[in-house]
C-alpha cells in the first residue's frame, strides 16, 4: 500500500466520529511510514506539518490521508483556523465578512442531501453520510485567492469532484457542470437582501470540473467543515477566485449550455465565466497584480504578487491552452 | 441651556478629543494588531467611512442653527470642516501606503485607471483648499464673500465623496449605506438649495 494515498483504510461517516488519539495516532504512524519508509527527508518535515493542522476541537474530526494529486499540497503557511472562520464571503449570511461567523450557526447542516441531475445516466440523490465515504477522504493544502485581492492558504479534508460525478455516469451530452447552493430564507438571514439572485449558482467546464485539483470539501483543519466556511459540503477549485467555489451544496447539474453564475448575472463585465486567477487581467476596479496574505502580511507588509492560476499553472495550463485569456476572463 | 455648555471655555477642547476618538481607536488597534483579519483593509474603510460621517456632520451645524437656535454651533462647523480633511487625508494615505506600498508609479496608474478612485482623491484634492484657508487671517485676507463661495465647493466635495463610496460598494451590489449616506447628504443639499431659492 502506498502510504502517502492513504486507501486502505476504513474512512468515517459522520455519525462514527474517529476518536482524537486515534486520529493523532494513525498521523505519527503515517509519519513514521513516510520518513522511513520513503527516505524522503522532505515528507517528514511536510507530515509534521499536516499533524498540526488540526482544528480547535470544536467540531466533528474528520480523518484523512494525505493527497497524493499533483500540486494538492502547498508548502506556505496555512491561515489560522480564527482567521479563516472569521472573514468570509457567504453572502446568504450577509455581506460583512464578520456575518457569517456570527450569524451562520442557524444553518442546519443534518439531514442534508445534494442531488446530481441532468445529462447523466444514473441521476442519484447523496446524503451527506453517503458522500463523506464514497472515497478516501483526502487532506490538501490550497492556497485561496478571493477576487478581491486577499489570500489564504486552507487545509481542505474531501475528494475530487470527479469522483462523485463518475457515480452518475455522464452522458455525451454533459458539457458543463452547474452548481446550486442552499437557499434556505428561514436559516440565512442574508437572502433578504437583493445582493445577489438565489439561490447562489456557479458553473465549470466538463474538463475543470474533472480535474482532480477540483475538490468536493467536507471538511478543513481535521474537522468537519464550519457553518461558515460552506457546510456541509462544498466546492473548491484552487485556480479561480474564490466564489467559483460554490458553498453548501444541494444540486448539482450537469448541462449542455454554458451555465450563468450568479456574479456573471450580477455584474458580466466585472465577473466572467472562467474567472481564473489572472495577474495580468484586472478587475475593471482594481488591479489583480498582487495580494494580501491574510494574517500573515503585518499592517505594513507590501501585498505579494499574485501568481499566474494561482500558482496551479503546472496542473491547469493546458486546460486553456491556446485561449485568449484577456477576452475569456 | 445648550448654549451655555456649547461656549464653555472646555468646550472646544472635548470636541477635539471626541473628533480624534475614532482615528485615535483604528490607529492603536491598527498597531495592536486588533483591526481582525484583514487589517490594512480595515484601516482604509474605518478612515473612509469617518470621513464621510465627518462630512455629513460639518453639513449639519447650519440646519441644525436654523432649526435649534443654537447659534454657538458656528464654532464648530470649522473645526468639524478641518477634522473631515484630516481623516480625508489619513484614507487617503493608508491607501497609498498600506494598498498601492507608496509605490508611486503604481499610484499614478491605479488612480488614473480606476474611477472611484479617481473620484475620491479628486475630492480629497478638492479639500486642501478649504483645509488651507481656514484660518481668520485667510477670511480677511479673501473678504467673506470670496471664501464663502469658495467654501460653497464643500456641497461638490460631498457629492463626490457619496459617488466615490457608491463605486466601492457598487461591487457587492450592497447599497443600504450608500443610501443612508445619500439621504443626508441629499436632504441637506436640498434644504440649502430651497433656502437659497426663498433668499433670492
Amino acid at each position: 500500500m502506498h502510504p502517502l494515498k492513504d486507501r486502505g483504510f476504513r474512512h468515517p461517516v459522520a455519525s462514527d466520529i474517529t476518536p482524537r488519539d486515534l486520529w493523532q495516532n494513525r498521523r505519527q504512524w503515517m509519519q513514521a511510514a513516510a520518513a522511513a519508509g520513503m527516505g524522503l527527508a522532505g515528507l517528514s518535515s511536510l507530515n509534521a506539518q499536516a499533524q498540526a493542522l488540526t482544528g480547535p476541537g470544536k467540531l466533528p474530526k474528520l480523518a484523512a490521508g494525505r493527497s497524493g494529486v499533483a500540486g494538492a499540497i502547498v508548502m506556505d503557511k496555512p491561515t489560522s483556523y480564527a482567521d479563516l472562520t472569521h472573514y468570509n464571503n457567504f453572502y446568504e449570511f450577509g455581506t460583512d465578512k464578520g456575518d457569517p461567523g456570527r450569524l451562520a450557526d442557524s444553518l442546519q447542516t443534518r439531514p442534508w442531501t445534494v442531488t446530481i441531475e441532468g445529462a447523466v445516466q444514473k441521476p442519484r440523490t447523496f446524503g451527506i453520510e453517503d458522500l463523506l465515504k464514497l472515497a478516501p477522504l483526502e487532506e490538501r493544502i490550497y492556497r485561496l485567492r478571493c477576487v478581491e485581492g486577499w489570500s489564504m492558504v486552507i487545509p481542505w479534508i474531501g475528494y475530487s469532484l470527479s469522483q462523485l460525478i463518475k457515480q452518475v455516469q455522464p452522458t455525451g451530452n454533459a458539457k458543463y457542470v452547474e452548481f446550486v447552493s442552499q437557499a434556505n430564507p428561514a436559516q440565512m438571514p442574508g437572502l433578504r437582501s437583493g445582493v445577489l439572485d438565489w439561490p447562489y449558482r456557479e458553473g465549470l467546464r466538463m474538463d475543470e470540473a474533472m480535474h482532480p485539483l477540483t475538490l468536493l470539501a467536507m471538511g478543513l483543519y481535521g474537522e468537519v467543515l464550519p457553518k461558515q466556511n460552506g457546510a456541509p459540503v462544498r466546492l473548491v477549485v484552487p485556480w479561480k477566485y474564490g466564489f467559483k467555489s460554490a458553498k453548501s451544496l444541494v444540486k448539482i447539474r450537469l448541462v449542455e449550455q454554458q451555465p450563468v453564475s450568479s456574479w456573471t448575472r450580477a455584474a458580466p463585465e466585472e465577473y466572467g465565466f472562467f474567472s481564473n486567477v489572472n495577474p495580468h487581467v484586472d478587475h475593471p476596479r482594481w488591479s489583480q497584480a498582487t495580494e494580501r496574505r491574510i494574517g500573515e502580511d503585518g499592517l505594513f507588509t507590501r501585498k505579494r504578487p499574485t501568481l499566474m492560476f494561482n500558482g496551479y499553472e503546472a496542473q491547469v495550463g493546458s486546460l486553456y491552452a491556446g485561449m485568449d485569456l484577456k477576452k475569456y476572463y | 441651556m445648550v448654549q451655555r455648555w456649547l461656549l464653555h471655555p472646555a468646550a472646544k477642547p472635548v470636541l477635539w478629543l471626541l473628533l480624534a476618538a475614532p482615528a485615535a481607536s483604528l490607529l492603536w488597534r491598527g498597531f495592536h494588531d486588533a483591526l481582525g483579519p484583514n487589517p490594512a483593509e480595515a484601516l482604509i474603510r474605518g478612515l473612509g467611512d469617518w470621513t464621510l460621517r465627518l462630512l455629513c456632520l460639518t453639513l449639519l451645524v447650519t440646519p441644525l442653527r436654523t432649526w435649534t437656535g443654537w447659534h454657538a454651533l458656528a464654532r464648530w462647523r470649522r473645526s468639524l470642516g478641518v477634522t473631515t480633511f484630516l481623516y480625508g487625508t489619513l484614507h487617503w494615505l493608508a491607501y497609498a501606503w498600506l494598498d498601492q506600498g507608496l509605490d508611486w508609479a503604481a499610484l499614478v496608474h491605479d488612480v488614473a485607471k480606476r474611477p472611484f478612485i479617481l473620484v475620491g482623491t479628486a475630492a480629497w484634492l478638492a479639500m486642501l483648499p478649504l483645509a488651507a484657508t481656514s484660518f481668520n487671517a485667510a477670511i480677511r485676507a479673501m473678504g467673506g464673500r470670496r471664501w464663502q463661495d469658495l467654501h460653497k465647493t464643500v456641497y461638490g466635495i460631498a457629492l463626490a465623496g457619496l459617488l466615490h463610496f457608491f463605486w466601492v460598494k457598487a461591487g457587492k451590489n450592497d447599497f443600504a449605506e450608500v443610501a443612508l449616506y445619500g439621504m443626508v447628504i441629499l436632504g441637506l443639499l436640498t434644504w440649502r438649495w430651497q433656502r437659497w431659492r426663498i433668499g433670492n
